[in-house]
């Protein structure tokens, strides 16, 4: 971990070193879950805030079963942004919080830019457990650590990022941490949910999901929201399903191992079929979900150096 | 970092039949291998169990289960550090309940390096014992840890310091007395 | 509106009333006279008394008993007052954020001796007892108030105001500031009946449908970030729409705070057609791009939003090839709490009044895209010809409406120690050279103390 480095905002610009130390150490923390009492002293007497701003079960049990395991003291604070004022609770909350003296804050929140925020109001390191639609690095983290456990490689490795690209956080997170490693990534989705200058990315775009799948050594599905379908990004969720869900029959069709990535919750049946989620053939949904405890437990480790 | 030589207190035949004679006693004092399990803390402790283990098994041709400890995640010394160090991994493939654990380490000091092994054990199950087991204790104990197993006692001075190389990671087998680095007293 | 406005509701802060003096009888010396016209070689001493310049000549020579204040202004520029046709504010309404006495000071300090003010104040300025509360609270001031009301009462693009009788009040043009008119048809109703009298009309020109929900640029940095976007083309298709509207009606439309490249370049083709448009730039959308954004401080998020590198070079081509007619600042006050939020809960909008003129001289003249009689066009003869208001000119007879500059003066921003009532620049810490050391105007002087 570089020396400097206090939060975790995004993995946009953190280097391949940094990458690798992290899923390393998450190796170490796997090793630890597997214990018959998977819990070490290591972050004893440290306090970590949990502030979700945004309804998540997946995210937010995963970071607090990492700080417990860890031996933290653990906070909770979770809202809907809806329920206050806008803006109002995040400077407030920072100000209590630094008043506590807390040492780490993990933060999701709906506005992108939201962790970045909050790291000028406390002294204490900042987590980004998801910022609006601009970075997962968590989540991105654990998903490599699982691509990793299955092909070793990232150099070389063809991964299709296929649905809401542009309203997805998870998919910007891997786009940087991916490219980063070395592998080569793909877009795949209708036109209007692919943002402005893309292309600046330097990635292969797909509108045909068909010709994704027969690249792809793996593929991500994200999550399409279904109020998207209200602001014509698409013109029906049965027409997304026709032309971009993963189906069995598209997978057989293609004849290739593949292996099949979804952040969760999964639309059983729109951009995923149930039985594809469930399929150990092709899912690693669960491994995912193993990895991002232990991959939380990585960054909370390294993140929680004391600092001048 | 080379540091000033003042003695070589241990000779590669001496580390040898230091090993030889650690190994009998533990067979001995657990009358025989039935129930004993060695565990090396890293980095050199895991290089010494694993030289105890061979030679356990050369002498009574039964191999005894090995694991690695990494103690970085039970360390007290945490809140003084700026950067993090990097985690090893742990390895413990058997069942530790039941078992008399001889725990191995290269060099005995303040003893803190033992509390946090201990620690890290006991997350693992319900041992019948852990003993301990160290090629060099230089003294200057910080808590009350007694090594069951002492290669060579070596009291040290404040501004010495105990250095023991193995061919595993080193490029000789033996045991130094040298001085500390300037600045770390 | 309840009550009317008076004067009296309001208590005015004795620290609001700015340090200037009047100007009874005043002699500058050895000034460089930069007016926008002629090309003058050798220095002039100017004679002001009452407010009048009563002669202006290469050497005056003051007799022992001229009792009146003297000012070497040697190596200073003395150019017409600048009129910034563009700022908020925020009186009535947030008194909080700015008061039109604060605003003045700010305007003051940073060479405007003119300013018009926008329309969505609360309540809006869409009548008369609006106006004339602020013309009043201006009055027997240094600086100029010339309002702007709204085109359409409260800004809700259905009804128009009572245009005539707000004219009579002293209002200089329209603009629902803040969004354009979006229903075409009451635009264009807008621009024939202002055309009776000769007013433009100004529009902030932003499609709301395509720019529904954006906070910043639409563009690679807005993809990075995951913020949702104001893709230039928002500015675009009304800037486009409005120029039609104009070339249709024969009347005249001046586009505020111009920020894209498509705008600019429609703009110079309609011009080369010699339909009536005329626009405005910010300094802001000069100096700085969304790039800046990548910080998340709200005290970069404005509407026009920064654009890419791309938006800004056609930005400077316009001023340079005349396309672009003016530089406002688009003064747009905000309180600290309102900003330090997260960047897409803040308001749009920053402090420029008191920055501007660094921004000219560090972004325009030192590079050598502007000179300073260009200069003096885009902040004085333009903005004034714009509103139909003559411009102050600096002559023998004439009214002492100047704006005096220091080129060699460096100084730094900082933002607790501005004028405005309000802290929200993207500028703080930045470091120019030049800056206005003074100003007359309506009989009153500031000049030879510090300003801020």
């Amino acid at each position: 971990m570089q020396e400097n480095r206090k939060h975790l905002l995004g993995l946009e610009g953190v280097p391949a070193e940094e990458i690798k130390l992290i899923l390393d150490t998450a190796e170490s923390f796997k090793e630890v879950l597997d214990r018959p009492i998977p819990k070490v002293p290591t972050l004893r007497g440290k306090t970590i805030v949990n502030l979700f701003f945004e309804a998540s079960t997946r995210t937010r049990f995963s970071f607090e079963l990492a700080e417990k395991r860890l031996s933290a003291d653990t906070l909770n604070f979770s809202t809907t942004a809806s329920s206050v004022k806008k803006g109002e609770t995040l400077r407030d909350t920072a100000q209590n919080i630094e008043a506590m003296k807390v040492d780490m804050v993990v933060i999701r929140h709906p506005a992108s830019g939201a962790p970045h925020f909050l790291r000028h109001w406390i002294k204490g390191s900042v987590i980004n457990a998801g910022d609006g639609c601009h970075e997962h690095p968590t989540q991105a983290l654990l998903d490599m650590k699982t691509i990793q456990g299955i092909h070793n490689e990232f150099k070389g490795l063809r991964v299709a990022i296929v649905g809401d690209i542009i309203h997805s956080r998870v998919a910007r997170s891997n786009i940087y941490g991916l490219t980063t490693m070395g592998a080569e990534v793909a877009l795949c989705a209708p036109a209007p949910l692919i943002p402005y200058e893309a292309e600046k990315w330097n990635l292969k775009t797909f509108y045909n999901v068909d010709d994704a799948i027969a690249w792809a050594d793996v593929l991500m599905v994200l999550r399409i929201q279904l109020e998207r379908q209200s602001q014509n990004f698409f013109p029906t969720l049965r027409e997304y399903h026709n032309y971009f869900g993963i189906t069995r029959e598209r997978l057989e069709k293609a004849n290739k191992k593949i292996t099949l990535m979804h952040p969760g919750p999964i639309n059983r049946g729109i951009e995923l079929d149930s039985d594809l989620a469930d399929d150990p053939e092709y899912s690693v949904i669960l491994d995912q979900v193993t990895n991002g405890v232990a991959i939380r437990m990585a960054i909370l480790y390294l993140l929680s150096g004391e600092t001048k | 970092m080379e540091r000033k030589v003042k003695a070589k207190i241990i000779d590669e035949t001496g580390l040898k039949r230091t090993i030889t004679r650690l190994s009998h006693e533990i067979v001995e004092r657990n009358h025989g291998t039935e129930i004993i399990a060695a565990v090396g803390i890293r980095t050199r402790g895991a290089f010494v169990a694993e030289r105890i283990v061979k030679e356990i098994e050369r002498i009574e041709s039964k191999k005894i289960p090995l694991g690695i400890l990494d103690i970085t995640m039970y360390r007290d010394d945490f809140r003084q550090r700026l950067k993090q160090p990097v985690l090893q991994q742990t390895d413990i493939p058997f069942n530790i309940d039941e078992k008399n654990i001889v725990l191995i380490d290269d060099v005995l000091y303040t003893g803190r390096t033992i509390r946090a092994a201990l620690d890290a054990l006991m997350s693992f199950g319900r041992p019948a014992q852990i003993q301990l087991a160290v090629l060099v204790d230089r003294g200057h104990r910080e808590l009350p840890i007694k090594p069951d197993y002492v290669g060579k006692n070596i009291p040290t001075s404040i501004g010495e310091e105990i250095q023991v190389k193995l061919k595993e990671v080193d490029d000789e087998d033996c045991v130094l007395l040298v001085e500390a680095p300037l600045g770390e007293w | 509106m309840k009550k009317p406005l008076r004067k009296s509701q309001t208590i005015k802060n004795t620290k609001e009333m700015s340090n200037f003096k009047p100007a009874k009888k005043v002699l500058l010396k050895n000034a460089s006279i930069i007016d926008g016209q002629n090309d003058y070689k050798s220095t002039f001493d100017l004679l002001i008394i009452d407010g009048k310049i009563k002669e202006m000549k290469p050497e005056i020579v003051s007799s022992s008993e001229f009792d009146g204040k003297i000012f070497d202004l040697s190596n200073k520029l003395l150019l017409p007052g600048f009129l910034d046709m563009h700022v908020h504010f925020r009186e009535p309404g947030r008194e909080d954020e700015e008061t039109i006495l604060s605003g003045a000071r700010a305007a003051m300090t940073g060479g405007f001796t003119a300013v018009c003010t926008m329309p969505n104040t609360q309540p809006v300025t869409d009548n008369r007892e609006i106006v004339e509360f602020i013309r009043d609270e201006i009055s027997n001031h240094l600086i100029s108030i010339y309002p702007v009301a709204a085109i359409t009462r409260g800004q809700k693009g259905d009804e128009l105001v009572e245009m005539a009788e707000l004219i009579d009040a002293g209002v200089v043009a329209f603009s629902d500031d803040g969004k354009s008119v979006a229903n075409s048809l009451v635009l264009r109703r807008a621009m024939e009946y202002a055309r009776m009298f000769d007013v433009p009309i100004i529009e902030h020109c932003e499609d709301a449908g395509l720019a529904a929900g954006g906070a910043m640029h639409e563009g690679f940095v807005s993809t990075n970030l995951g913020m949702p976007g104001i893709p230039s083309i928002a500015e675009d298709v009304v800037v486009a729409r409005n120029i039609q509207l104009a070339e249709y009606t024969k009347s005249k439309i001046h586009i505020a705070h111009i920020s894209s490249a498509g705008a600019v370049e429609l703009v110079r083709r309609a011009k080369e057609k010699n339909i009536q448009v005329t626009a405005e730039a910010a300094p802001h959308h000069f100096t700085l791009t969304d790039e800046t954004i990548r910080s998340f401080d709200a005290n970069f998020k404005m509407n026009p939003p920064l654009r890419s590198q791309k938006h800004i070079e056609a930005i400077v081509a316009g001023l340079k090839d005349g396309t672009i007619d003016a530089i406002a600042t688009d003064h747009a006050p905000h309180s600290i709490e309102e900003k330090q939020v997260e960047f897409a809960a803040a308001p749009f909008g920053i402090i420029g009044l008191e920055t501007a003129i660094g921004l000219i001289i560090k972004q325009l003249i030192k590079p050598g895209i502007l000179n300073w009689n260009q200069a003096v066009e885009k902040l004085s003869i333009n903005p004034y010809r714009i509103i139909g208001i003559p411009a102050p000119q600096i002559k023998e007879r004439g009214i002492a409406n100047l704006t005096i500059i220091d080129p060699e003066a460096k100084w730094k921003v900082n933002k607790d120690e501005l004028c405005s009532k309000s802290r929200n620049t993207p500028f703080d810490g930045w470091e120019f050279k030049g800056n206005v050391i003074g100003v007359f105007n309506n009989c009153f002087y500031s000049l030879g103390e510090k300003q801020k």
